[in-house]
């Protein structure tokens, strides 16, 4: 009964490993360079159901038909920027994992470096008031200082 | 700096351009916060949905494709939407698909103001014609596309989804979402009387 349930339970550990969205090996192209390039393709495209996870992780219906079309289209010997632009003709930007950088993601793409520029511009700014920031002499003290210097 | 030292208020001076200092970080906050907001009531109300995909069909021609018969309907192809006279709504369905039931007595009424032609996407032509018999049926025109490979070509994620197209073959809107929505039915309605002139 332990052997069983050791068994099962290394059944259930090893489920998500085993979830491959490839599931049948006839959907692979023959040449495993092609197959390869096809994977490295399909990583990059959108599954359009489950909208967070590449074609290629997938098992959703849409994604493995684009897994078909994508193996076609290297099988012709396209190159791997022809696949994505015929995959963004039909489904814009949005079937792309990493947004190409336009006037809309131009923000996206920039905030990393805006961010440390916020960050260099208010460490600097704190640092310079701590330092340079001597209150100013009242008028009495100022009067003060002229009798000094004028006693000399 | 020196110009706050002499300043007899010099000490509220300096308050104030720290104050001035939070007014761009507390801008960007506000309009960060305005942008959310706006886009979760959107999300209430149906104006906006998340998972609506925004594929680049509007404006460009019908793709090439031809779809073989599917009863109770004739098949159609590229050319017989090039050959319009009068805007025909397209709508990928499937018997299989919840939301596309849920969408068919809206077609039904909508059937009285435009020719709606059916794409049975991904589904076994006897199912398709059992759910039309049940449900009644409001396409003139009905085509099969079983592999769901000419859906592709039309850049459709999932059904229900349709298209409307001018005469000429021009696709003018498309709406990932089923029509039994009054958001997307005033779309359509939108889009119809732009090109009906």
């Amino acid at each position: 009964m332990f052997r069983l349930k050791a068994a099962l339970l290394l059944v259930c550990l090893s489920a998500p490993v085993m979830a491959w969205a490839v599931d049948d090996p006839s959907e692979m192209l023959p040449d495993p360079k092609q197959e390869r390039q096809a994977e490295a393709i399909g990583a990059q495209l959108r599954c359009l159901v489950c909208q967070n996870e590449s074609i290629e992780d997938s098992s959703a219906g849409l994604a493995r038909d684009l897994r078909k079309v994508v193996r076609e289209h290297v099988a012709r010997g396209e190159s791997s920027q022809q696949v994505i632009d015929w995959m963004v003709a039909r489904y814009g930007n949005f079937i792309r994992l990493s947004p190409p950088v336009t006037i809309a993601t131009l923000l996206l793409w920039g905030m990393p470096v805006l961010a440390l520029l916020i960050g260099i511009v208010s460490a600097i700014m704190i640092f310079h008031r701590r330092t340079a920031m001597p209150t100013p002499l009242t008028e009495a003290e100022q009067a003060r200082l002229r009798e000094l210097a004028d006693d000399r | 700096m020196s110009n706050e030292q002499t300043s007899p208020d010099g000490q509220s001076a300096v308050t104030r351009r720290r104050l001035l200092l939070g007014v761009p970080l507390l801008g960007g906050a506000g309009i960060c916060g305005v942008a959310f907001w706006k886009m979760l009531s959107g999300m209430q109300t149906g104006s906006f949905n998340p998972h609506d995909i925004n594929a680049p069909a509007t404006g460009r021609p019908v793709p090439d494709f031809t779809l073989p018969d599917q009863t109770p309907g004739t098949g159609f192809a590229t050319a017989d939407l090039k050959a319009l006279t009068r805007p025909v709504l397209i709508n990928f369905f499937a018997s299989w698909c919840i939301p596309c039931i849920a969408e068919m007595e809206a077609l039904l009424a909508l059937q009285k103001q435009l020719p709606i032609w059916g794409v049975a996407y991904k589904d076994k032509p006897e199912n398709a014609a059992g759910l039309l018999k049940h449900a009644g049926n409001p396409y003139t025109r009905i085509g099969s596309d079983r592999e769901g490979r000419v859906a592709i070509d039309w850049g459709v994620s999932g059904v229900p989804e349709s298209f409307l197209i001018a005469p000429g073959g021009m696709i003018v809107w498309h709406s990932a979402a089923g029509l039994d929505s009054p958001e997307v039915r005033d779309g359509l309605k939108n889009a119809l009387k732009a090109v009906s002139g």
